[in-house]
């Protein structure tokens, strides 16, 4: 597509990357598609550098504050103080984690690299919609996510899967083999425990192969059943354990499954890797990543051409990330100069920190605001995480309440600064002149700011 | 000229006299339409979507049912009158402890249920059944816009009926080509900004911008007069910080979603959503979404998460009603969810995805009966798949019956438009 340097760079930048801090697109014009391609890296995606404590404090802290709750419930005092101070305590980080995140998108040199985390984050989704997972969703993305995203699919399959946070998001940790010995020995105890078909369901649907790759609820069940015993270790392991990855081998259901079609022996918590290893490699795994890739990077309905190549990318590297990260950039289809992306509540927010200079150190600004336009914090509304559909963000309140939020950012940050500069900063070739009139016009600088910020080529990318 | 009596006489002798002096029968045929608009105009839809898979064997919980508790084990809901128990609808039937204001409409005859309503997928997966849901189709991913976006065109020109959805986001079930407000607790543009004058020109050729900015400016005038009227949407506080800088909302508010934040956000809530309906032009239909009821673990009896969730959604309703006022005996409120829940509990105190589950209908003008809608019972043998409650009321029966005598939707319409291809789906006679 014979488009010229100037207007890649600003695609480079706005629609690859998380929106352009001034001097940005200047910096990608000698090579736009080597720019990005420059951020993939093997050793996956920088973290948010938050409290640095990993899952296993996190949920050593959280297994004390479940023991002083029961205890402080025996004492007939379930809300006492130090009960109600150790849930703030545990959701101070979680929001200590998001601000983290927030800071590191608003700061990048690396959008392209931060943008293809947060894909793989939200692809794989953890909700804080319970204390526990939200006290291990910040360190659900730095170990589970992060790392992998520029490697093989299955590895990041397998890191997902078997992580405490999606393990407990998912109800995993719970699940218990119908015929296992732990079944029975609860059963003789006069309670229940059985199998929960929750996690096993999403890997299939959402992170895999999709609903329509022809699959039955009994292979969900038999999925279900190979998984059990994947689960996490509490206040009743040792202390060495608690809080990682076990394998309950007690919980596990014995024997051999067939999953969509294919026998797999039993093999321990072998048996479910052996199945993450054929959805993984499968071509409606393929075609679900590839699918889901271009519907975020470059239109709602994407080219079929478009994914038809990420596609063929995927299976014949064996599911290869950086080199399906490195054919999206390659394609003419990801160049479109028009802008067809709408900007999710956070891509907005982040992409107009990075143009105002704006450090978002301020949880009790950010997340209540994100939360009001329709994106709380970490908190996707289900497993499938956030929506990719334009129609799902502009609804006539979000827009009310993205003005709002851009008045205010533009009051404190337009300084003394040039709004049609900013505007040129921001957008480059993809200004148009309807904009630039519009900023030029503006009473004040804040008004103008706030403008760019409203019009519709800083909305979308 | 005949129509100057018109003020003196009573619009039907009106019409009668217009027979008498000849006039034509398009005239005639006008003024009957007119008749019919004036009811139509006071008629109001509130949809309410319960999202995740609400589990109808404990929103009204079939005490009565002989395998009930059994299946149920440690989530049963008590029998009526034990501590925790079921509020008693009938024999077999009582509603969630949690769900008193709900109860005592239903006294009145005010609110029934359908506890064996499902949409045609089986698939019992959230994303495909609420698409199902919302969109009408008979099968997945069948269509774009929504249901209650589709009965909206039926109902006269754009802007004849109006509608709006509560939540920052616009739900599948109102999307489409007739433009609908929306509306969330918190504030809008700054006092006399020119900004949303100079931004309605520049998305005046922008097809997402444009209507969402201008539904935008009109919904907040409207919440200023809703206010003024005495009728309270006063924003929540932790959306209304969100506005301002510096404000101290805590930062664990971030993890309290709109309609979580406890039982006086929810009858705000309700409260706000009555005062746009009742004023003068207001929306007459609205779409309310409420999430977290996919309860795979410890969900709970008469206590419990589950219970928390269902005294949100009866305060809401309760300030709905009582805010609606002399309107309720106008207004049908139908709240229903995706699918319902494994009638056995799991291993972890939860329930799993399942089939059929229990729909509310609420209004001042429902008619008399019990159940609407068969009741399959839980007997092992009538369990779909050996699972699930079985369904026995297409949801989009449930739907087309309110759509027709309600809102006066044509069958043909029900049938090819709004539901496609549902020509054997009956609405569901008798309810309003």
């Amino acid at each position: 597509m014979a488009i010229d340097k100037d207007l890649e760079a600003a695609i480079a930048v706005t629609r690859f990357g998380l929106g352009a801090k001034p001097g940005e697109i200047g910096r990608a014009r000698g090579d736009p598609q080597g720019f990005l391609a420059d951020q993939i890296r093997t050793q996956g995606a920088e973290l948010a550098d938050s409290s640095g404590a990993g899952s296993i404090a996190r949920m050593g802290e959280f297994l004390a504050y479940q023991q002083e709750r029961k205890t402080a419930r025996l004492d007939g005092d379930p809300k006492s103080d130090p009960v109600k101070i150790a849930a703030k305590l545990i959701r101070q980080d979680t929001g200590a984690d998001f601000l983290a995140r927030v800071r590191l998108g608003a700061a990048t040199d690396a959008g392209f690299r931060e943008r293809w985390a947060l894909f793989w984050a939200n692809h794989f989704t953890v909700s804080a919609n319970k204390l526990a997972t939200a006290t291990l969703v910040g360190p659900f993305e730095s170990e589970a996510i992060r790392p992998h995203v520029f490697g093989r699919f299955e590895p990041l399959l397998v890191a997902s899967s078997s992580h405490p946070a999606m393990l407990i998001y998912l109800d995993q940790a719970q699940s218990i083999g119908p015929g296992s010995r732990r079944a029975a020995f609860a059963a003789q105890g006069g309670r229940r425990a059985g199998l929960n078909e929750n996690l096993a369901r999403e890997i299939m649907e959402l992170h895999t192969v999709a609903v329509d790759a022809g699959y039955t609820q009994a292979d969900v069940t038999e999925f279900a059943k190979a998984m059990t015993g994947w689960s996490v270790a509490g206040a009743r392991e040792p202390e060495g354990l608690r809080g990682r990855f076990i394998f309950r081998e007690g919980a596990h259901e014995p024997g051999a499954r067939t999953i969509m079609g294919r026998r797999y022996a039993e093999n321990g918590a072998g048996q479910a890797l052996a199945v993450m290893k054929d959805l993984a490699g499968s071509p409606h795994t393929a075609r679900h990543i590839a699918v889901k890739l271009g519907r975020h990077f470059v239109a709602d309905d994407p080219p079929p051409s478009l994914t038809a190549r990420l596609e063929r990318v995927y299976l014949s590297t064996d599911g290869d990330l950086g080199q399906v990260a490195r054919a999206l950039i390659s394609a003419p289809e990801s160049w479109d100069p028009q802008a067809r992306k709408f900007k999710m509540p956070y891509e907005f927010m982040v992409s107009s920190w990075r143009l105002a200079g704006v450090d978002p150190d301020r949880l009790e600004v950010v997340a209540p605001t994100m939360t009001a336009m329709g994106q709380k914090p970490f908190s996707a509304p289900s497993p499938k995480g956030w929506s990719e559909a334009a129609q799902d963000w502009c609804a006539p309140d979000a827009v009310i309440k993205r003005m709002a939020w851009s008045e205010g950012l533009a009051d404190k940050a337009a300084g003394d600064r040039d709004p049609s500069q900013l505007a040129v900063e921001a957008l480059g070739p993809r200004l148009t002149s309807a904009v630039a009139k519009a900023v030029s016009r503006a009473e004040t600088r804040s008004e103008g700011l706030s403008i760019l910020l409203m019009s519709p080529e800083f909305q979308r990318r | 000229m005949t129509n100057l009596t018109f003020p003196q006489l009573s619009r039907r002798k009106a019409l009668l006299g217009a027979v008498g002096v000849g006039l034509t029968v398009d005239f005639l045929g006008s003024r009957t339409w007119a008749a019919v608009d004036d009811d139509l105009a006071r008629k109001k839809l509130v949809v309410i979507v319960c999202r995740g898979g609400l589990d109808g064997l404990s929103l009204s919980p079939p005490v009565g049912d002989r395998n009930y508790a059994n299946l149920r084990g440690s989530i049963a809901i008590p029998s009526f009158g034990q501590a925790g128990g079921a509020l008693r609808l009938d024999d077999t039937f009582g509603l969630h402890p949690s769900l008193a204001a709900v109860h005592a409409l239903a006294d009145k005859g005010e609110a029934r249920i359908a506890p064996a309503v499902a949409t045609p997928d089986r698939e019992r997966s959230h994303f495909e059944a609420q698409d199902v849901l919302e969109s009408g189709a008979a099968v997945v991913y069948g269509t774009a816009s929504g249901w209650l976006n589709r009965a909206l065109e039926t109902m006269g020109p754009p802007g004849k009926v109006k509608a709006i959805s509560i939540g920052p986001t616009a739900p599948l079930i109102l999307r489409g080509r007739i433009e609908a407000a929306s509306w969330s607790p918190g504030g809008g543009a700054q006092h006399d900004s020119r900004l949303p004058g100079i931004l309605q020109d520049l998305y005046a050729n922008d097809p997402l911008l444009g209507p969402a900015l201008a539904s935008g400016v009109m919904t907040q005038a409207m919440a200023k007069v809703a206010a003024s009227d005495g009728a309270p949407p006063d924003p929540s506080p932790a959306a209304g910080d969100a506005m301002s800088a510096g404000a101290g909302a805590s930062g664990d508010a971030m993890l309290r979603p709109v309609l979580a934040r406890g039982l006086p956000q929810a009858r705000k809530l309700g409260a706000t959503l009555a005062g746009f309906m009742v004023q003068p032009g207001g929306e007459q239909i609205a779409a309310v979404s409420i999430d977290g009821f996919d309860t795979h673990a410890n969900q709970g009896a008469a206590q419990g998460q589950l219970a928390t969730r269902l005294g949100y959604v009866d305060a809401f309703i309760d300030a709905l009603a009582s805010g609606l006022g002399p309107s309720w005996s106008d207004t049908v409120v139908v709240m229903t969810t995706e699918f319902g829940r494994t009638a056995r509990v799991n291993g972890t105190g939860g329930t799993d995805h399942g089939t059929a589950s229990t729909a509310l209908v609420l209004g001042g003008g429902l008619k008399k009966g019990g159940i609407i809608g068969d009741w399959p019972t839980l007997q092992q043998a009538r369990l779909f798949e050996n699972r699930d409650t079985a369904p026995t009321l297409d949801m989009r029966g449930l739907f087309k019956g309110v759509l027709r005598d309600h809102l006066g939707v044509d069958r043909a319409a029900l049938d090819n438009t709004v539901f496609p291809g549902s020509a054997t789906v009956a609405p569901a006679a008798n309810v309003v």
